[in-house]
C-alpha cells in the first residue's frame, strides 16, 4: 500500500505504511550505533517501531568475514508494529560478506546500498565470493534496485580537511550512510547531531566530523542523480501519551527497580556476566544514586548465592543470568524454595545446550525453568512478550517473589533482551504498591516462633535477622510444618511438599485470567503463544483475521501457575497451535496437564520467528 | 558494626539453642561450639546480630546449635551467602562455619574470593582432614597416602596448606587454633571477632570416628611442645620441651637454632610480627618439609593481621558519594529516561 507522487526536487516519493531497513556491516563498522540512530529518529517523529539487533558471535572475528557480520534491523511503520519483520525493503550492506549473509530475506525489488570500498578482491575473497566475481558487476542482483556508493572514498574526502587521522576518518563512515538513510526517508538528522554532540561534548573535533559526515550523506542523497526516490513512512496512530525507547533488557532493571520503590525494599543483584543478560547488571550498577546494591559475584552460583543472603535479610535480591548460568544456579535455587525466600532469578534465555548460540535467540528453558531442580520443588514461572513488557513482568516477579514469599523465574530471551521499542511508560503514581510483611513480634501461642506458619496464601512470615527476641535457623533440611524445625518424618516431608505445591499454586488467586488478545473467545484454531513469540503471532493472527480466517491468539505471561480459566480457554476452540523457538516445551505442559491434542510449530535456528511461518501454519491447519 | 552492649550481660547458655546436638560423642566441634559460645557474651553484639551461614558437612549443623539467627545452606557456599547477607546489612556480625572440604573442595572458589573481597566477617574452618559427613572419604587437607574409601591405595594428592592458601587470596587476617585448647581458642575468636575484614580462623577439629587422632601431634602434652609453636605478636619464635629451642631468619630461610646451647639472646630470634606478610608467608609454609628438608613446628595464633578496606564499607561508600553527587533520581524520572516523545 503506497502511493506514489513527485516532490519539487524532481524525486519521486513514495509513501508507505511502513518499512523494513536492515544495516549490515563488519563488526567494527558501526552498524548497531547506526541502526539505534536510525530507530530513535524514527520513535522521535512518531513511528512505531520494532528492532533487532543480530550481533555475530566472536567480539572481533577477522574483518571482512561472514562470521564478522553485525547486522541491526528496524521495522517503522504509520501502523502498530509488533516484529522487526520478515524481509527488508532496504539492505545495507557495507561489505560483501554482510550482503552474502543478508541478501536472502531483501524483498524482491528491494534497495541495496552498497558500500563500493567494501567490494574489493579482498573483501570479495573473503566473503568467499569466486574468484574474479563481484555481485555488484554481474547479473546477480538485477531483481534489485542497488546503489553503488563508495562511502569509504566520500566520508574520507568530506573529512580532509579536518586535521583527522585515517583511523579516526574511517571511523566515521557510519555517519555518512546515516544521513543517506534520513534523506531517503525523509527524516530529519537533529537528534542525531544533538547525540554526537553530547556523547563527543569533550572532543569536538570528533563532533564535528561525525555532524560533517552525516550532512555529507545527507547531501548526497539530495543531489546525487541516482537517488530519485524517497520513502516516507508517516506518524503512527498511537495511544496518546509521552513514549520512550527501551530494550527488553534496560526495562528488566527498571522494572526491578520500581518493585523495590513501591516495596519500599533496597534492591540487590548478584549476578555474573553473560550474554545476553549482562545489561541488565550494567544498567543497574548505574543506580548508585537510588542505592541500587550490585554484586559482580565470583561465578553464577555466587551470584544466586549472595541474592539468597540479601533476600534472608530483608532486601529484594535478584539474580540474573543465561542459560549456562541458569545450570549452575539450580541447587541453590532449591534452597531458596525450602528457606521460601523472596528471590527473583531473570533467565534471558540464549540458544543451547551448553555454550550453544550465545549470541542468538531460544525459549528452550521453560521445562527448566519448570523442573529445573532435583527433589520437588515448585517455583514461579514467568515470562515476558517484548521489549517494554520485560518492565512490567520484572515488576511482576517483585510482587509474587515478596507477596508469595517464593523465588520467581522471569524469562525473557535474547530477542526482546536486545530489541527495542516505543513504550508508553507508567508514571510512579500508576503502579501499585507491593505488601511486604516483615514479623516483628512471635507469631505463636505463648510468644512461641513459628517462621514457618502461613498466611491464608501459604507464605511464610518474612524474619530477618537484627528482629529482636525472634532468633532462629532455617536451613536447606526438611521442615517440620510451621516450627521450621528439622524434620525427617516420611509424613511431614509429604505434607510440606503439597504445601509449598499448593502455595505456588495459590498464587493463580492473583492473576488475570486468560483471554484472546486477538479473534474471538471460540472459535476454529487458538494460537497459543508464551514469551517472545508475541509480536509475531500477534501480527500473523491479525493479518489472518483481516483475511477472513477463524483463529484467536491468547498470549501466556504466567507459566506456573497457569491462569485460573486456561482449561476453559483452551477447550473453547477446536484446535489449539503452539508455535515455540524450541522443541515443543509449552506443547508438552499443556497436552500434560489439559489432556488436549495441542499441535506445536517448532523453531529452533536460534532465530525469532517469521510472520509468514506462522500465516502458512494458521491457514495449513484451517484448510 | 554495632558494638552497643545489650543491658542484661547475657552468659554462654543464652547461646545454646534448644536442638538436641547431634555429633558423635568426642567430637571436636563440642569444644568449638563451647568455646564460641563462652566468648560471645563478651563482645558487646546484641544477641540478636550475630548470624551463622554454614555449608553441609557435620561441622555445619553448627548453626543449628547456636540461639542466633542462622542459616544452614549448601554445601560449599556459605561464604557466598554470607558475602550477600553483609553486604544488603554491614550492621550484622556474620559467622561463616565450613569444613575443609566445604571451604576448600566444592566452596574453594568461594573462599579465594572470599579473602580477596574482604567482607568484615569471621570464617571458621573445621579442618578434620577428612569428609566425615559422607563417612570417610580423603579431603583436600588430607595428607598424600592417605588410604580412605575412596583412596584404597592412599591418596595420590598433595593436601593444601589452608593457611598459605589464603595468604595467597589476599586474606587480611589468617590464624590457626585446635579444638583441644579452649583458651587458645577463645583469645583466637576474640581476635578475629574484633579484627574489620574476613578473619579466617582454621581450627584443627579431630574427628574420632573417621579420622582420630589426626592433630594429636598438636595438641597432646608429649608432643605439643616440640611440634606446635605458639605465636603471639611481638614475641619471639620459641618451642621445645625446655622452651630451648628458637627460630632466626638467616636472609629468608628459617632455622631452628638451639637458644640455650648456643646462648642466643631472644631478640637474635624471629620476632613475630603479625603485620609483615612475607614473614606471615613463612611461617604458614611451616607445614611440610618446605625448607631444606627440615621439619618446622606447627604454628599456631595469628599467623597474620592487617587491615585493608572491607568491601560492604566500599559499596556503601560509593554510594553514599552518588547521592551526595547527584541526589536521589525519582522514580518517574527513571521511568521516563532522558529521551521521550510525545504523541497527541
Ligand atoms: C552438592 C553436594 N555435593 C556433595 C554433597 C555431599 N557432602 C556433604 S558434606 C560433604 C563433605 C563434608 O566434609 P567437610 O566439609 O570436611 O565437613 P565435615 O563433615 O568433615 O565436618 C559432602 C561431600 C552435598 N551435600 N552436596
Ligand atoms: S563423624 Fe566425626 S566430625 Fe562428624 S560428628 Fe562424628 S566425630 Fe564429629
Amino acid at each position: 500500500m503506497s502511493t506514489e507522487t513527485s516532490s519539487p526536487l524532481q524525486k519521486k516519493v513514495i509513501e508507505s505504511e511502513s518499512a523494513v531497513v536492515r544495516f549490515a556491516g563488519d563488526s567494527g563498522d558501526g552498524m548497531q550505533l547506526t541502526g539505534m540512530q536510525f530507530t530513535d529518529t524514527a520513535a522521535l517523529l512518531g513511528n512505531d517501531l520494532s528492532t533487532f539487533p543480530d550481533y555475530p558471535a566472536e567480539i572481533r572475528a577477522p574483518i571482512g568475514t561472514i562470521a564478522g557480520v553485525s547486522g541491526f534491523q528496524v521495522h517503522f511503520g504509520s501502523k502498530e508494529i509488533f516484529t522487526p519483520g520478515d524481509n527488508y525493503d532496504v539492505l545495507v550492506a557495507m561489505n560483501a560478506a554482510a550482503l552474502k549473509v543478508d541478501l536472502p530475506r531483501l524483498k524482491k525489488g528491494g534497495v541495496i546500498i552498497a558500500n563500493i570500498a567494501g567490494f574489493d578482491k579482498k573483501n570479495l575473497n573473503l566473503a568467499k565470493y569466486p574468484e574474479g566475481a563481484s555481485p555488484l558487476d554481474d547479473s546477480s542482483l538485477d531483481e534489485y534496485t542497488v546503489h553503488k556508493v563508495d562511502v569509504t572514498k566520500h566520508t574520507k574526502d568530506c573529512l580532509a580537511a579536518s586535521g583527522l587521522g585515517m583511523k579516526e576518518i574511517e571511523r566515521s563512515k557510519n555517519m555518512f550512510v546515516l544521513g543517506l538513510l534520513f534523506w531517503m526517508f525523509d527524516k530529519s538528522p537533529d537528534s542525531t547531531i544533538a547525540f554526537i554532540k553530547e556523547k563527543f561534548g569533550k572532543k569536538p573535533e570528533i563532533a564535528d566530523a561525525n555532524i560533517k559526515t552525516l550532512q555529507a550523506g545527507w547531501d548526497y542523497g539530495d543531489n546525487t542523480e541516482i537517488f530519485n526516490t524517497r520513502y516516507v513512512v508517516n506518524a503512527a496512530k498511537l495511544p496518546s501519551g509521552t513514549y520512550r525507547s527501551i530494550t527488553g533488557n534496560h526495562a528488566t532493571a527498571i522494572g526491578l527497580i520500581a518493585a523495590a520503590e513501591k516495596s519500599g525494599l533496597p534492591l540487590f543483584l548478584g549476578s555474573y556476566p553473560i550474554t545476553p543478560a549482562t545489561d541488565i547488571l550494567h544498567e543497574l550498577a548505574k543506580y548508585k544514586t537510588n542505592a541500587v546494591k550490585t554484586f559482580q559475584a565470583e561465578d553464577e552460583i555466587a551470584g544466586i548465592c549472595s541474592a539468597i543472603g540479601a533476600a534472608y535479610v530483608g532486601n529484594l535480591a535478584v539474580t540474573t543470568t543465561s542459560g549456562p548460568g541458569m545450570a549452575l544456579k539450580t541447587e541453590a535455587a532449591g534452597l531458596s524454595t525450602m528457606l521460601e525466600i523472596p528471590l527473583v532469578i531473570v533467565n534471558v534465555q540464549r540458544g543451547g545446550p551448553s555454550t550453544g548460540l550465545p549470541t542468538k535467540t531460544e525459549q528452550a528453558d521453560l521445562l527448566m525453568a519448570m523442573y529445573g531442580r532435583h527433589g520437588e520443588a515448585p517455583v514461579a514461572v514467568i515470562a515476558a512478550s517484548s521489549p517494554s513488557d520485560c518492565f512490567s513482568m520484572a515488576f511482576e516477579a517483585c510482587r509474587i517473589a515478596v507477596e508469595h514469599m517464593t523465588p520467581v523465574i522471569l524469562l525473557t530471551d535474547g530477542y526482546i533482551a536486545n530489541g527495542s521499542e516505543p513504550w508508553l511508560f507508567p508514571k510512579a503514581a500508576d503502579l501499585k504498591d507491593i505488601k511486604v510483611n516483615f514479623l516483628d513480634k512471635p507469631n505463636g501461642a505463648e510468644g512461641t516462633l513459628l517462621p514457618y506458619k502461613r498466611d491464608e496464601k501459604l507464605a511464610r512470615p518474612w524474619i530477618v535477622p537484627g528482629t529482636k527476641g525472634l532468633e532462629h535457623r532455617i536451613g536447606g533440611l526438611e521442615k517440620q510444618h510451621e516450627t521450621g524445625n528439622v524434620s525427617h518424618d516420611p509424613m511431614n516431608h509429604e505434607k510440606m511438599v503439597a504445601i509449598r505445591a499448593e502455595k505456588i499454586q495459590k498464587i493463580a488467586d492473583t492473576l488475570p485470567l486468560a483471554k484472546a488478545e486477538s479473534g474471538k473467545d471460540k472459535g476454529k484454531l487458538l494460537v497459543l503463544g508464551w514469551g517472545s513469540t508475541y509480536g509475531a503471532i500477534k501480527t500473523a493472527a491479525r493479518e489472518c483475521i483481516s483475511e477472513g480466517y477463524d483463529v484467536s491468539h491468547v498470549h501466556l505471561r504466567h507459566l506456573n501457575p497457569f491462569p485460573k480459566n486456561l482449561e476453559e480457554v483452551l477447550k473453547s476452540y477446536d484446535k489449539v497451535l503452539i508455535p515455540e523457538m524450541n522443541c515443543g516445551q509449552l506443547l508438552q505442559l499443556i497436552r500434560g496437564k489439559f489432556l488436549i491434542p495441542a499441535i506445536g510449530l517448532s523453531k529452533v535456528q536460534g532465530l525469532p520467528f517469521t510472520t509468514t511461518e506462522l500465516k502458512e501454519k494458521i491457514v495449513e491447519l484451517l484448510k | 558494626m554495632d558494638t552497643t552492649v545489650t543491658e542484661n550481660k547475657l552468659t554462654a547458655k543464652d547461646y545454646s539453642s534448644s536442638q538436641e546436638v547431634k555429633w558423635c560423642p568426642g567430637c571436636g566441634d563440642y569444644s568449638i561450639l563451647k568455646q564460641v559460645q563462652t566468648v560471645f557474651p563478651d563482645l558487646g553484639v546484641p544477641k540478636e546480630k550475630f548470624v551463622f551461614i554454614s555449608g553441609i558437612g557435620c561441622s555445619s549443623r553448627f548453626t543449628y546449635y547456636m540461639d542466633t539467627f542462622g542459616m544452614h545452606s549448601i554445601h560449599g557456599r556459605a561464604a557466598a551467602i554470607a558475602s550477600g547477607v553483609k553486604a544488603a546489612n554491614p550492621d550484622l556480625s556474620v559467622w561463616v562455619i565450613s569444613g575443609d572440604g566445604d571451604a576448600f573442595s566444592i566452596g574453594g572458589n568461594h573462599f579465594i574470593h572470599a579473602m580477596r573481597k574482604n567482607f568484615n566477617l569471621n570464617y571458621l574452618v573445621f579442618n578434620n582432614q577428612i569428609y566425615s559427613l559422607t563417612k570417610g572419604q580423603y579431603s583436600p587437607t588430607s595428607e598424600r597416602g592417605k588410604v580412605t574409601k575412596t583412596s584404597p591405595l592412599g591418596s595420590v594428592e598433595e593436601p593444601f596448606n589452608p593457611s598459605e592458601l589464603a595468604l595467597g587470596a589476599n586474606a587480611s587476617f589468617v590464624a590457626r587454633s585446635l579444638d583441644r585448647d579452649p583458651k587458645h581458642m577463645q583469645a583466637v575468636l576474640k581476635r578475629a571477632h574484633a579484627f574489620k575484614g574476613t578473619s579466617f580462623v582454621e581450627v584443627y577439629q579431630n574427628c574420632p570416628v573417621f579420622n582420630d587422632e589426626a592433630f594429636f601431634a598438636f595438641s597432646e602434652k608429649d608432643t605439643k611442645k616440640e611440634q606446635a609453636i605458639y605465636l603471639e605478636h611481638g614475641k619471639p619464635l620459641i618451642f621445645g620441651n625446655n622452651d630451648e629451642k628458637g627460630i632466626m631468619l638467616d636472609g629468608l630461610m628459617p632455622r631452628i637454632v638451639d637458644i640455650k646451647a648456643n646462648n642466643i639472646p631472644h631478640d637474635h630470634l624471629w620476632i613475630h610480627d603479625e603485620q609483615d606478610k612475607t614473614k606471615a608467608n613463612l611461617i604458614s609454609r611451616f607445614f611440610n618439609n618446605e625448607f631444606d628438608g627440615v621439619v618446622f613446628p606447627r604454628p599456631f595464633g595469628v599467623i597474620y593481621a592487617k587491615e585493608r578496606p572491607v568491601y560492604e564499607e566500599g559499596m556503601t561508600h560509593q554510594i553514599e558519594q552518588a547521592q551526595k553527587l547527584k541526589g536521589k533520581q525519582s522514580l518517574d524520572s527513571i521511568l521516563s529516561g532522558d529521551k521521550t516523545w510525545e504523541i497527541k
